[in-house]
């Protein structure tokens, strides 16, 4: 009787040891919320387009960390960006919200420079500053700056700004197709990036 | 003209999965030979038995799984798992001895893990590790080598052996026995010499009669798969290297009780493993610096299980343990890159 | 106690002075293949005849393409520059032949596979005039800087197959250590290709003094000049050439074995010197430079001739071809024209090859034409390749890892691709492969590796390039926020100026009208007593 009484009482002081010690170096070592809004903010597109509801992807990645916004209202970070924040916030991936839209190829916005009348529109709309101009001359896109997230498309009054494809660094194709006997363990992406060489 | 794109090389390849396997098997066959001339045709019954079992076991768990039949039934993996599991067991064990061992060994070891390439745990080690915890008995019932025995048993006798559990002659009943590791093992345990074991018939030059000449057809039929570069040297070097260098101080220094370096590479299942079962590519190191590492430390596992474990043979579990650690082992072994 | 030594503090001491070529180290792993190079070796080379288009791609080079000099409907005449390079980034293209530039549209390139590149396409004339010849004849004594721009005005990149501007690597890095020794490739390792070879036998004078003049722009002291081991005849002709022109004897002449890839570079210095150049670094890291023999030949071209890189000889080879040899072609010359003049196919071509059988880039097209670095032209049947066999699961047999020069673990970085760890793949220093194959081609499993290590780089580099542009669009979105807060922050403020403006006026208003009311109140009061 004596052995069982000991026995328990090793337990109860071991567990209460290992768990006050725990208790404290998850205090002392907890993630603040800064450092959180930060790690978000970097696995975000910084497409800025404002899709998730949000006014850009700093003020989502502050509603992400205090609960106040899903993981899966970000369309241009696509599945991946959301598997990279379930990963980080140790929550479960779920499927893109597409009621903020779909994923897209990155694009950029290209203005049909015979049409614009330099109304100044776009440059106030764009939240990166990718858009040049003065009042009353043609304005135009740096291609390089530009996040392809189509917030100047709405303001332009005549319709001169279209989307197109950015230019992607070429990537060698993975040809994974019914060739390959272990093709079960073969990387999601990769058949249809194959299909796409092809084409 | 419409050539295909296909990434470099371009030059046809020069191993196959199906050509690797087939060699291991062709190199089986002098050791296997030899296991008939000393024990009769039970083994080849006991392989032919094995092979049906795991190409059933493996058709049935890739047609579960969802897989194509080919080219996984015709790579040679599951005949090879079934071989070396065959060449383990007694020559006159029962059918359903090979039924469970290949159920484990394929379905359990290989399947469940994700089929050819992903398996942790050789698949022919942990069918007979799962048959010798199982029926210890059933796997002690070994003959007696040729010279010792009034007569190897026929083909028919074997077969009514196998299948019916049941020899047609009392006098295979006498001489059915344990093999020389286990009667070392009694006998120490019973505190007698060495020496004094080994004067027992059973036992030839270095291990025991019989074994250690299929143990040199085994090895044969290594040094072959080495020279064709099939499996590398530094697992059977290592194995081998470690048995002698560990087990020589304890000769030396207790050779009453600890058996010489030679009886331990002669004895058991030591030479088919450092060649065969300790090479699997798929369970073991891939680093050479890894091998090196697995190799002894099989080795050194399998003297300790001989000498303080349960069992008269640990390399089947030495090799278990040791699969275990070769993920580890591999990480700590990376090789330095170029220019690192 | 005695302090840290200080070298101690250095992460890695490099040697000054590496002994290069004296005596042959090992490199790991590689592989010995069947060299098929005397096949094309028994034909004495031959100039191709003059195709009737060639077609200019207007990059031929590592880096962005040149000022472009010419218009389509020009007549050029032959050696004229059609691009001009800004920097050293950018490497001139110049007429192979005199005509007319009919047009400059996209035609099918070798790189990327099966894809279109802006080329001139040059209407040749056989009998048109040439360019005055522009000699650098006082190299010897010449400063460095004019010798790299006069190579570089004459559109030199490496011809070993990178295309590297070689003015670029001249010029080299001004932070890392000085160049002491020139390292002049001539080891071709890979089967079949055989142009250098057929060079160092056809021209070995012109190779040691284009390496005296890279040498003198390198600022470089010593020469050696690597061969394959089965090159008896190419190193006496060397020997005696290097005898002839440098009689000073700064001039090795190094026969390292015939292991694959011993011809690469990093493989190369690490043979010549038992040293290896730095995983984020140069082989200028260790004081030396490497260019291809080819290089150096046109270097001598470009310099002592006056004719600038417009033609190179071409291996034209394989068992789909039915007279394999090395051809001397105009750049811009279309495969097919080479094949042609080479017997054309005697079967059916599977598999086009721009390069050796180990690394080369397959080619979807035979129109596509040579460029500055086409070593080899490679024709395989569909009996002499891969054939459709099914990729097998990796059995860790570790073939690979015995094979990989670099010392990699291609099973394990094979893997991690597979399962999408890109950090795991960077971790295993996917970058440090050289794509030369050796794993593939020993895989029983017949898992297209350098497929995947090309693939894995390729996403890394893209990733690299989102990340950077994501932070760049970071930093921008957030400094107009900080703009749109301070203008907000102003208008609030000047709101509030003007706001407190106009209550002080209120209230200045209503102190005057006060006092205003008050005086009339007071003279009222007068007014009224006055009046009263």
């Amino acid at each position: 009787m004596t052995e069982i009484l000991i026995a328990g009482l090793v337990m109860l002081v071991l567990l209460g040891t290992i768990g006050g010690v725990l208790t404290v170096l998850a205090r002392r070592f907890a993630a603040d919320e800064d450092s959180v809004i930060e790690q978000i903010n970097a696995i975000l597109p910084q497409t800025q387009c404002g899709q998730c509801d949000f006014p850009g992807c700093r003020p989502y990645a502050e509603a992400i960390a205090e609960g106040r916004a899903d993981i899966n209202q970000c369309p241009p970070g696509g599945e991946a960006g959301v598997r990279a924040l379930a990963d980080l916030l140790g929550r479960e991936p779920k499927p893109l919200d597409t009621r903020h839209g779909e994923h897209k190829a990155p694009r950029v916005a290209v203005i049909d420079e015979d049409r614009c009348i330099g109304c100044k529109l776009c440059i106030q709309a764009c939240p990166v500053d990718a858009i040049v101009g003065a009042p009353k001359l043609m304005h135009t896109v740096i291609a390089d700056e530009c996040t392809g997230c189509d917030l100047c498309l709405p303001p332009c009054p005549v319709d001169c700004i279209d989307m197109v494809p950015r230019r992607q660094p070429f990537i060698w194709p993975l040809a994974i197709g019914e060739q390959d006997a272990d093709a079960e363990h073969a990387p999601a992406g990769a058949a249809t990036e194959a299909n796409t060489a092809d084409a | 003209m419409n050539p295909t794109l296909a990434g470099a090389p371009h030059l046809p390849p020069v191993n196959t999965v199906a050509g690797i396997m087939r060699q291991v098997l062709y190199a089986l066959v002098p050791g296997m030979l030899a296991h008939v001339w000393f024990f009769g045709p039970g083994i080849l019954v006991q392989i032919a038995l094995a092979i049906v079992f795991a190409l059933g076991f493996e058709a049935l768990m890739l047609r579960l799984r969802g897989r194509a039949l080919q080219p996984f039934l015709s790579d040679y993996s599951a005949v090879v798992t079934a071989v070396l599991f065959a060449l383990c067991i007694p020559p006159l064990s029962p059918w359903w001895i090979s039924f469970v061992g290949m159920l484990s060994a394929i379905v359990l070891a290989k399947h469940l893990y994700g089929g050819l390439g992903y398996n942790l745990f050789n698949p022919a080690m942990v069918g007979f590790a799962v048959v010798i915890i199982g029926w210890p008995l059933e796997l002690s019932q070994w003959l007696a080598p040729r010279s010792l025995s009034t007569g190897l048993p026929g083909l028919v006798e074997t077969l009514q052996a196998i299948f019916t559990g049941h020899l047609p002659a009392a006098r295979f009943d006498a001489i059915t026995q344990a093999t020389p590791l286990d009667a070392l093992r009694t006998g120490v345990a019973e505190n007698r010499l060495v020496t004094e074991i080994r004067s027992s018939p059973i036992f030839g030059d270095f291990g025991g009669l019989g074994w250690e000449w299929i143990a040199n057809f085994y090895a044969l039929g290594g040094l072959w798969l080495v020279y064709r570069r099939v499996i590398s040297w530094h697992v059977p070097v290592a194995v081998l290297a470690t048995i002698v260098l560990v087990s020589t101080p304890m000769w030396l220094l207790g050779p009453d009780t600890n058996p010489s370096p030679p009886q331990h590479v002669f004895s058991g299942a030591l030479v088919i493993a450092a060649f065969f079962i300790a090479t699997d590519p798929v369970s073991g190191c891939s680093t050479m610096k890894g091998r090196l590492i697995f190799g002894a430390g099989v080795a050194i596992l399998t003297l300790a299980i001989r000498r303080f474990g349960a069992y008269p043979d640990g390399v089947a579990f030495a090799v278990l343990l040791m699969n275990a650690a070769a993920p580890l082992i591999d990480r700590l072994t990376r090789p330095r890159t170029y220019g690192h | 106690m005695p302090s840290m030594h200080p070298l101690a503090l250095q992460p890695k001491r490099i040697p000054l002075m590496l002994e290069v070529g004296r005596q042959l180290y090992r490199f790991p792993g590689g592989l010995r293949l069947r060299h098929h190079k005397q096949v094309a070796c028994q034909d004495p080379l031959a100039r191709l005849p003059l195709p009737e288009r060639l077609y200019l791609p207007l990059v031929q080079h590592q880096g962005p393409a040149g000022e472009l000099q010419v218009a389509a409907g020009d007549r050029v005449r032959r050696g004229q520059p059609l691009t001009r390079a800004r920097n050293d980034c950018e490497v001139p293209i110049h007429a192979p032949a005199a005509g007319r530039i009919e047009a400059i549209r996209p035609w099918p390139v070798s790189w990327p596979p099966g894809t279109r590149a802006d080329c001139l396409v040059l209407v040749s004339d056989a009998n048109g005039e040439a360019m005055p010849a522009t000699t650098l004849p006082d190299w010897m004594d010449a400063a460095p800087e004019r010798i790299v721009e006069h190579l570089r005005d004459g559109g030199l990149a490496g011809l070993g197959g990178a295309m590297f501007p070689t003015a670029a690597k001249l010029r080299g890095d001004w932070a890392a250590p000085e160049i002491h020794t020139l390292i002049l490739n001539g080891s071709e390792c890979e089967p079949y290709i055989a142009c250098d070879e057929m060079l160092m036998r056809n021209r070995p004078e012109a190779i040691v003094r284009g390496g005296m003049i890279l040498a003198r722009a390198l600022g470089a002291e010593n020469i050696v000049i690597a061969i394959e081991d089965p090159m008896s005849a190419v190193r006496e002709a060397l020997e005696a050439a290097a005898k002839t022109v440098d009689p000073s004897g700064h001039c090795l002449i190094a026969q390292v074995s015939k292991i694959y890839p011993e011809g690469g570079e990093r493989q190369l210095i690490q043979v010549l010197t038992g040293a290896e150049v730095p995983h984020d670094g140069l082989p200028q890291d260790l004081g030396l430079a490497c260019l291809n023999v080819g290089t150096a030949a046109a270097a001598h071209d470009i310099v002592i001739e006056g004719r600038p890189l417009s033609e190179r000889i071409v291996t034209v080879s394989g068992p789909a071809i039915a007279k394999p040899r090395n051809v001397l072609a105009p750049l811009g010359a279309p495969i097919r024209e080479l094949i042609a003049f080479a017997g054309g196919p005697i079967k059916a071509i599977d598999r086009l090859v721009l390069g050796g059988p180990m690394s080369g880039i397959p080619l979807a097209d035979d129109s596509i034409p040579i460029v500055k670095g086409s070593n080899c032209i490679l024709a395989l049947g569909a009996d002499d390749t891969r054939r459709e066999q099914p990729v097998m699961p990796c059995i860790n047999c570790g073939e690979c890892v015995r094979v990989c020069p670099a010392s990699l673990l291609p099973q394990t970085l094979y893997q991690a691709i597979r399962g999408e760890d890109h950090d795991q793949a960077r971790e295993l220093n996917v970058f440090d492969c050289i794509e030369c194959g050796c794993c593939a081609h020993v895989c029983p499993s017949h898992i297209p590796l350098v497929d995947y290590y090309r693939h894995e780089k390729g996403v890394l580099r893209a990733r690299g390039i989102e990340d950077a542009r994501a932070e760049q669009a970071r930093r921008r979105f957030e400094a107009r926020e900080q703009r749109l807060a301070e203008r907000e922050a102003e208008r609030q403020r000047k709101r509030e100026q003007r706001e407190q403006r106009l209550k002080a006026r209120e209230a200045a208003k209503s102190e005057v009208e006060a006092a205003v009311a008050r005086a009339r109140a007071r003279s009222g009061a007068g007014d009224d007593g006055a009046a009263s």
